[in-house]
């Protein structure tokens, strides 16, 4: 047993948990989103499993360091916040058939992270920018930014399947009220912004020990940042503005876009500091 | 309002409203794009070389190569940071009197008509039940102010009316992060030096403008030392420095990339590495006619004799590269060969071919045996005496956001009317300036607890 079946089998797992939830949201049975649930807090647990052994396999090959350095690893832990995330949500809300918009999230990261050939599995030794105890505080509050970002992205998206006022037939009534939709959404994207906030500023002291700088205007920098202000305008928006409902929504999907690019579109295209994560 | 504004005030207005900070922000996303766009401090030939002429132009006009620092960028900053500051003037003193009342009071009608209102009936009397939720609500929540009638008791309690400073908080701390990259700027540096193992400088050239910048102390890098993992990936780049001050040698120590020296507000770190140019070769000579060898070792502006002692070899110097009809044969020492008669000849002797010279087929073939490669140091070298002004506005920042977010001034009313000796009717309603839902999950777990 390794890391790397532990992570393959949570792939399938998490496969498995956003069916069942699929299928309760399409046939209106409301058991199937509660074994959903169940699957998805298996699939939480190997996922966690696969992490702590990936991190104690990195220290018997003589690297000895946190599973948090590559494209592989970032997609794996990426998936494990937005469980994370997600499950304290259900279980603080009782709201089970939002994991329709959630757990699809969940599986394509470790999807994406297991069946892309490009991105390689293998447990590497870091390079000497790496090396410090910055980077564990770095990421781990950047991806729980993230995930934020991406539950609030899910949520968001009931706005638009979702009639105002729908007719209690409809495989649309069980979806909860756009009142609870709003509050979800704004405290998704409130828990993203302080930790992006956090996950910056551990950025920036970390540069700041490592290169001199605590800010450069690196491409994931400014990315970052540009997340950052979209979410900051969410906050105006709905504070100072009084917006809500669908308009909302669609600043939280830009939000959500920048975070896609943060991660993945400046890697790909464009070139600077975090070009290995 | 006025009808007839004079312009001082339109302009506070203009910097007072909310939807300026809302364009100014879209303003900073959209823009910031750019840069992560097109190539920043490039020379002018990239650009040229990248975009063509027209857009280079364009590119230059607007400052699009060094967007960050441009006039128009700064400008945006400038114009959130009035507008933070006129915001906070106009508002503050409102939410002060929201904070800090004469007297705290209470509107019973408006929570008797809230949506969150639960209503139950008890099998306990008024007396008993007031004094029971007032131990709950003071417990829970805080102080309570109690209103009694004969047949009804009210109870108000609150919480977290200072939390509505959080946001000012907020805003506080960016002014400080800009103050702070402001000080930075003006009174700090950023510059590099490359120091040769064995080399000692106290003059490392800024970054912007690669003018000179004097230590008040001197750098000697002693060593540095590159280790590769066996897959080939850089492990750590260490180099050993000693710091002198006053003909004095004041420490010695080793940085590597995550661990800096930082000695009286300079930091000093480790940023690039790079061969040095070696100061001497261990070289074969072979005579042409009888193939006697001999190895010498020749230092950089050395001359020596040659067997036959009419011939003199002179190393010249060293290339970093070697240009031989058209190829670049990398690293390259440079020497000649001087005949008694006068005639020279200058020949390259590349550290990568080192029977290189055999080729030119002379009456001496010069053979690198070894050549003693040494390192230099790229050393990033800064002063910022703005970094704590940055830091607090980092630390205030978080606990700023952790206030407005998560905390909230909430209100709790319960209402207590006697239905005769041993029965009464319990309302219960909040508000709260934040969390709704999470206010309405309190309220539940209240009556629960109410509920005994």
């Amino acid at each position: 047993m390794n890391s790397s079946f532990l992570l393959s089998t949570t792939t399938f797992i998490y496969a498995l948990a956003t069916i069942f939830y699929i299928g309760s949201f399409a046939f209106k049975k409301q058991i199937l989103a509660k074994v959903g649930f169940i699957v998805l807090v298996i699939g939480f647990l190997d996922n966690s499993a696969g992490i702590i052994l990936r991190w104690i396999e990195s220290y018997q090959m003589g690297y000895g360091h946190a599973p948090f350095s590559n494209m592989y690893e970032s997609l794996v832990f990426f998936s494990w916040t937005v469980a994370v995330l997600y499950i304290f949500v259900e279980l603080k809300y009782k709201e089970s058939i939002i994991g329709v918009f959630a757990s699809p999230l969940i599986f394509l990261a470790i999807a994406y992270a297991s069946f892309d050939p490009s991105i390689s599995n293998k447990i590497s030794p870091l390079i000497p920018a790496l090396k410090s105890n910055w980077l564990i505080a770095h990421v781990i509050t950047c991806f729980l930014g993230y995930a934020g970002f991406a539950v609030a992205f899910g949520f968001s998206i009931m706005y638009f399947i979702k009639p105002q006022n729908p007719e209690s037939g409809s495989i649309f009534a069980k979806l909860p009220s756009w009142e609870l939709i709003d509050e979800l959404t704004y405290q998704m994207v409130v828990f993203g912004f302080l930790f992006l906030t956090i996950g910056i500023i551990t950025g920036a002291v970390w540069a700041n020990s490592a290169w001199g700088t605590y800010w450069s205007w690196d491409p994931k920098e400014t990315w970052s940042l540009i997340t950052w202000f979209v979410y900051a305008i969410f906050m105006h928006l709905r504070m100072m503005k009084g917006w809500s409902g669908k308009n909302l929504a669609w600043i939280s999907i830009i939000g959500f876009i920048a975070v896609l690019f943060t991660y993945f579109g400046v890697n790909y295209l464009l070139s600077g500091l975090h070009s290995y994560a | 309002m006025k009808k007839n504004k004079t312009i001082p005030e339109h302009i506070w207005q203009f910097f007072c409203s909310a939807r300026l900070a809302v364009y100014t922000l879209v303003l900073l996303a959209l823009t910031s794009i750019i840069g992560t766009v097109v190539l920043q401090n490039g020379s002018e030939e990239d650009y040229i070389r990248f975009y063509g002429y027209g857009w280079t132009n364009l590119i230059k006009t607007f400052n699009f190569d060094d967007m960050y620092h441009s006039w128009w960028f700064l400008g945006l900053i400038v114009i959130l940071c009035i507008n933070i500051v006129v915001c906070s003037i106009e508002r503050l003193s409102t939410t002060w009197k929201i904070i800090f009342p004469k007297k705290t009071t209470f509107n019973a009608d408006r929570f008797r008509k809230l949506k969150n209102l639960e209503t139950f009936a008890l099998n306990k009397p008024l007396s008993q039940l007031a004094l029971e939720s007032e131990t709950v609500l003071s417990k829970s929540v805080g102080p309570v102010i109690k209103e009694e009638t004969g047949t009804s008791v009210i109870l108000y309690a609150e919480k977290g009316r200072w939390t509505r400073l959080g946001v000012y908080v907020v805003h506080t701390s960016l002014l400080l992060l800009f103050l702070g990259a402001l000080i930075g700027s003006i009174f700090g540096f950023k510059a590099n030096l490359n120091l040769d193992e064995g080399q000692t400088s106290d003059t490392a050239s800024l970054l912007t403008t690669r003018n000179p910048v004097q230590l008040d102390f001197s750098i000697r890098c002693n060593e540095f030392e590159v280790k590769f993992y066996d897959t080939g990936a850089p492990e750590e780049f260490r180099s050993n420095l000693t710091l002198i001050e006053d003909g004095k040698d004041i420490l010695t120590t080793d940085i590597r990339v995550n661990q800096p020296l930082r000695y009286k507000g300079i930091n000093i770190f480790q940023s690039s590495y790079g061969s040095a140019p070696p100061d001497q070769v261990s070289l074969e000579i072979i005579a042409g006619q009888d193939n006697a060898t001999m190895v010498r070792t020749v230092k950089i502006g050395e001359e020596i004799q040659l067997p036959d002692e009419k011939t003199l070899f002179k190393l010249e110097g060293f290339l970093p590269h070697f240009d031989f009809s058209g190829h670049d044969l990398g690293p390259t020492f440079i020497g000649r060969i001087l005949e008694i008669d006068g005639k020279s000849l200058q020949i390259g002797l590349p550290l990568k071919f080192p029977t290189f010279d055999k080729m030119r087929k002379g009456s001496y073939t010069f053979v690198i045996k070894a050549a003693d490669q040494k390192h230099y140091t790229g050393l990033h070298i800064t002063k910022d005496p703005g970094i704590w002004y940055v830091y607090a506005g980092f630390m205030l920042m978080i606990i700023g956001c952790w206030i407005t977010f998560f905390m909230a001034h909430e209100s709790y009313f319960i209402e207590i009317q006697s239905l005769g000796e041993k029965a009464s009717n319990l309302s219960i309603s909040g508000t709260s300036n934040r969390n709704s839902q999470g206010l309405k999950l309190k309220i539940r777990k209240l009556c629960h607890t109410l509920k005994g």
